[in-house]
């Protein structure tokens, strides 16, 4: 590949531009910070960190409204803060803590909030995407016009059923549904030549008969155009579409992982397009930021983290005791039809045949 | 497959009323040799645990059943050939239960239920001997062994039907209710009672008793049952069956003796050839089946083929015992409690040791008159115990 | 009040749906060939032209595809009543059961619960063979989060439904494919019945014999047999694989002292298992005999007519098996 490093294409709309650039500091602080606080054993479990990769959450995120839903997969740290999602209440999930946005049930790869309509932090790969076409179709069925549910997954999903299946049905009853395929190139550690008779993943999904492009993933800038074309079009009742971001992430797989399939050539010539980097360079040659401003945002981001820290750290941990909370809801004896409520069979009440 | 120098031992009638029975423990292995007489399993029938002998000598080559097995009468259940004949198969028999041929000490099984009962009533579990499957102690034969009085002993019931089933109480006394009916709705009995001195029979007892060891010595109930069996010998249409509306005397006198279990319910083995046999032959034979009993070791020798019964109530029962006839016999004897009574003896009243017995027959096979000269050659033997030597 | 109309399994469960889609605007059945079709048993044959064809929604063969759906639905405000042709068909949809419908609700702190309803059919007896016979229902059962419901008489195939719509938690619903042509009553006015209660459908006094689903006629016609014999049996008709009633199976069990668990399922780990372990459990101290179960043949369901009877439990197997634990009453 080459190693020519093209320049991050400005828009020309400095707040957003410095907004975009902000949003990937504090994915990128956040994310660094977790891989310290792993290695403190302060987080456990399986920790996928998005370093590398935040120009696609950064710029996808930017484009949503409160009404739209997001589901995303175990690398989904940084979609979850650009939600809305606070940094000390998925930082407290990590640390397995009451106040956890799962309830300290979730960890890393389980962060959920509903008032944000963020789904999730789904890790069975693949998995979610049936439940992109269900919650679009719940809006097309409801009447929910212009909302959009957007769905996070990795290339290695594609070569999942359930990629098929989702498409298909997406496609078939045209639910409003964007399906952003963050190709970050490796499943786990099996490259996508290894894994895909198809590379060119856009072609692929386009034989469902729906939109579908292929944009520079390191780029924030091309990952909003994109998004906000697709979400024009899908808010506009076009139905569902397929944006492939080519990406690369820049640490291992998991904090697991000896990083022994990728050639180190290769990670470094990815790190010589690092998003944040190329694109602050970018606003700093426009002027758009300047040396205090390009700062400000490291250290905003480094605070906001901080305090995350310390607010996890103090936090209390769920009560054992409430360990079998939330199996199954109860019922709410208002949520039966019918008035007359649910007949006590204790007794012999028929004998049948 | 069998040829001329294999067998097959099937499950044998053990009773009229013995449809099925169960192998509950082998007491050989497969390459034993056996004799006629040995007995080779133990099986559960609706009545009692029951030792099988084995009719030909014989070498076992393999069981057909499995040790709880529940089989028809008349379904083989082991597989033996003669001696000096080969063996029939390379191969060796299918593994077949034989923890029976090496019985090691054994946690009595019982249910849960079971031992929760006898813990709260205060039965000890391995004093019972269980009905349930493999042996098990279950509900009912708690339930049995704390029944204060044995139905029979106050009743005559013939104690063959009220041994315990593997049913709740209810229903086994719903059982027995339903059998005794049948007796007594089939058997026209007739009664007839005789009381009986037996004072010269205890003294010519302690006498006799004197010169032996403890272990020699004889009881009263030998002598009963020799006076019994001697006078169903001179009676003999009260020693026999009433089958498809006609009586068939028997070619032996065999006196069963009704014995209560400790667990509850009572068995009915009997002494074959009683009035043949020596009265220290009846003694022995006496006390070898109190023990086989109550040890749960009855030969089904010893339970099938009884003619005449006979249920003694002992020294705390009832004065008399007007019993229900067990068929198809024709004839049962009750011998009441021994009491001190007024009696007349040649012309003067004297305190004498009594003890009614009475004689319970069915009246489709004799007449009172039979019944009568029946109870007076008993009184005549007792008045002469030399006799039942 | 009306009069209870007499129907089969088939007519009321379809007139189960009937009622939901009628009452309750947010309801939608999907699954493969339910519309024109009128599915493979005709459980919603005629539906989608009394309420279209979003609300009778035919699906691909995409079991996964369109079970997530129907959780991404429930998810996004509406009642889904997904419709799996057999059990068989649902391990495709395994992965989003196990995985994501039944766990989203704890994984997400109690946030997200899944108001689904999955029908499927299970079981044999009709030569289908080994890929559309099994009885899968307690490898569900097995997982916390998942409600697991067999209603075996079409008043519960009428009247269970509804409260499984009701409940904000994934149902699983089996429909066993003997029963749609059973005839039973049905009160039009029953209302809703408990979809985690079992009944008492026999009344008897020497041995509990659970069933449910298919096996429920089969140990009905089996007491009746047996009380022919003089044994008196108990028949519970277990409805709700999870929750387990167990006070009701244990009440029975503690009269009874003995218990026979009929299940058309493997024996192998299967829910006779756990319903045996859970009544030793609960009624050690009041059993009179170890408790004994009758399951399938370890053998996937053959086609040949005698082989299948053969495989699965009959009438004359449960009268063997409970004469045996009442102590071979003849």
């Amino acid at each position: 590949m080459t190693t020519e490093v093209p320049p991050a294409r400005l828009s020309g709309n400095h707040d957003l531009e410095r907004r975009l650039l902000g949003d990937m500091i504090r994915i990128r602080v956040f994310e660094e910070r977790c891989a310290e606080l792993y290695g403190e054993s302060k987080i456990r479990g399986f920790l996928h960190l998005y370093i590398g990769e935040e120009a696609v959450a950064s710029g996808v995120m930017s484009c949503l409204q409160p009404d739209d839903a997001v589901l995303a997969t175990y690398r989904e740290h940084g979609h979850a803060l650009l939600r809305g999602v606070s940094a000390a209440s998925i930082m407290s999930e990590m640390f397995g803590k009451a106040t956890g946005c799962s309830g300290g049930r979730g960890g890393s790869m389980h962060l959920f909030d509903a008032e944000t309509r963020f789904f999730g932090g789904n890790a069975i790969v693949g998995g979610h995407l049936p439940l992109a076409v269900g919650l679009g179709l719940a809006d097309q069925m409801l009447g929910r016009d212009g909302a959009v549910t957007v769905c996070f997954f990795g290339e290695g999903a594609m070569a999942e059923g359930e990629f098929h299946e989702a498409m298909n049905l997406a496609a078939l009853w045209n639910v409003p549904v964007l399906f952003c395929c963050e190709n970050n190139r490796y499943a786990m550690g099996t490259s996508l030549r290894s894994s895909e008779s198809q590379v060119d993943l856009a072609l692929k999904a386009a034989s469902y008969a729906l939109p579908a492009w292929s944009v520079d993933g390191m780029d924030v800038m091309e990952v909003y155009r994109a998004t906000t074309k697709a979400l024009s079009a899908i808010r506009a009742g076009g139905g569902p579409m397929f944006v492939e971001f080519q990406t690369y992430r820049f640490r291992a797989h998991s904090m697991f992982d000896p990083d022994l399939y990728r050639d180190p050539d290769e990670v470094e010539r990815w790190k010589q397009r690092d998003p944040i980097t190329t694109f602050a360079n970018g606003l700093l040659t426009d002027g758009v930021i300047d040396d205090a401003d390009f700062d400000a945002l490291w250290t905003a981001a480094r605070d906001e983290t901080e305090a995350a820290v310390a607010a996890a750290d103090a936090a209390p941990i769920e009560a054992v005791g409430t360990l079998l909370e939330h199996v199954t809801r109860p019922v709410e004896p208002t949520t039966v039809p019918d008035a007359s409520g649910s007949r006590d069979q204790d007794e012999v009440d028929e004998v049948w045949p | 497959m069998t040829d001329s120098a294999t067998f097959d031992y099937a499950m044998p009638s053990l009773g009229a009323d013995m449809d099925e029975g169960r192998v509950i423990e082998w007491r050989v292995a497969p390459g034993d040799v056996v004799h006629r007489g040995d007995v080779i399993a133990v099986v559960e029938t609706e009545k009692s645990d029951i030792d099988i002998e084995i009719w030909h000598d014989g070498i076992v080559d393999e069981f057909l059943v499995q040790v709880g097995q529940l089989v028809d009468v008349g379904t083989p259940i082991a597989r033996l050939r003669s001696e000096g004949s080969s063996t029939p198969a390379p191969d060796p028999p299918p593994a077949a239960p034989v923890s029976a041929s090496a019985p090691t000490a054994r946690r009595v099984p019982a249910s849960p239920l079971a031992r929760r009962l006898a813990t709260e009533r205060g039965i000890e579990i391995a004093a019972l001997r269980g009905s349930g499957p493999g042996g098990a102690v279950v509900e009912s034969d708690v339930v049995a062994a704390t029944i204060d009085a044995p139905p029979a002993d106050d009743n005559g019931v013939p104690p063959e039907v009220i041994a315990p089933r593997r049913r709740s109480p209810d229903t086994m006394r719903a059982l027995i209710a339903e059998r005794m009916a049948t007796a007594n709705r089939e058997i026209p009995h007739y009664h007839l009672s005789r009381d009986l001195d037996v004072g010269e029979l205890e003294t010519w007892l302690a006498a006799h008793n004197a010169q032996r060891s403890i272990a020699d010595r004889i009881l009263p109930a030998a002598c009963f049952i020799r006076a019994v069996a001697l006078a169903a010998a001179r009676h003999r249409e009260l020693n026999g069956f009433w089958v498809d509306d006609h009586f068939e005397a028997a070619e032996a006198v065999n006196v069963a003796m009704a014995i209560s279990l400790r667990r509850g319910g009572l068995v009915t083995p009997h002494i074959e050839r009683a009035d043949e046999r020596s009265l220290a032959e009846v003694m022995t034979a006496l006390s070898d089946l109190v023990a086989a009993a109550r040890a749960g070791n009855l030969r089904a020798s010893w339970m099938t083929g009884a003619t005449i019964t006979i249920t003694n109530l002992g020294d705390t029962g009832a004065d008399s015992v007007h019993g229900v006839i067990s068929p198809p016999q024709v004839a049962l004897v009750g011998f009441g409690r021994t009491r001190q009574r007024p009696w007349v003896i040649d012309g003067r009243v004297a305190a004498r040791p009594v003890v009614t017995a009475t004689l319970a027959a069915d009246h489709r096979a004799t007449d009172g008159a039979v019944g009568s000269r029946f109870v007076a050659a008993l009184a005549d033997l007792i008045d002469r115990p030399e006799e039942l030597l | 009040m009306n009069e209870p109309a007499t129907m089969t399994y088939r007519e009321a469960m379809r007139e189960a749906l009937r009622d939901a889609l009628t009452t309750d605007e947010r309801v939608f059945i999907m699954g493969e060939d339910v519309a024109d079709y009128g599915g493979t048993y005709a459980v919603t044959k005629g539906l989608h032209e009394e309420f279209g064809r979003d609300r009778v929604r035919n699906t691909p063969l995409s079991e996964s595809g369109f079970v997530g759906a129907g959780i991404g639905a429930a998810l996004g405000g509406l009642r889904p009543i997904v419709e799996i042709m057999t059990v068989n068909f649902s391990l495709l949809a395994l992965d989003q059961l196990v995985n994501t419908a039944a766990a989203l609700l704890h994984m997400s702190g109690g946030q997200f619960n899944v108001p689904l309803v999955v029908r499927t059919t299970t079981g044999a007896g009709r030569q289908l063979a080994a890929q559309h016979s099994h009885s899968l229902e307690g490898w569900f059962a097995h997982v916390p989060g998942l409600k697991v419901i067999a209603p075996a008489t079409p008043a519960d195939a009428r009247w269970m439904l509804p409260t499984a719509l009701a409940d904000p938690n994934p149902v699983i619903v089996f429909e066993h494919s003997g029963l749609y042509n059973d005839r039973g009553p049905v009160d039009p006015d029953g209302g809703p019945v408990d979809i985690d209660r079992a009944v008492v459908r026999r009344s008897g006094d020497q041995l509990t014999i659970v069933a449910w689903a298919g096996m429920l006629p089969k140990a009905l016609e089996a007491a009746e047999q047996l009380a022919a014999g003089g044994v008196s049996a108990e028949v519970i008709d277990l409805r709700s694989l999870r929750p387990l009633d167990l006070p009701t199976v244990s009440a029975s069990v503690e009269r009874t002292h003995r218990a026979l668990v009929v299940d058309e399922g493997w024996r192998t780990g299967g829910m006779n298992a756990e319903l045996a372990a859970a009544i030793t459990e609960t009624c050690f101290w009041t059993l009179d005999a170890p408790v004994s179960r009758l399951a399938s043949l370890e053998v996937p369901i053959p086609y040949a007519k005698h082989l299948e009877t053969a495989a699965i439990p009959q009438v004359d197997d449960i009268v063997a098996a409970a004469n045996a634990l009442v102590g071979g009453a003849s």
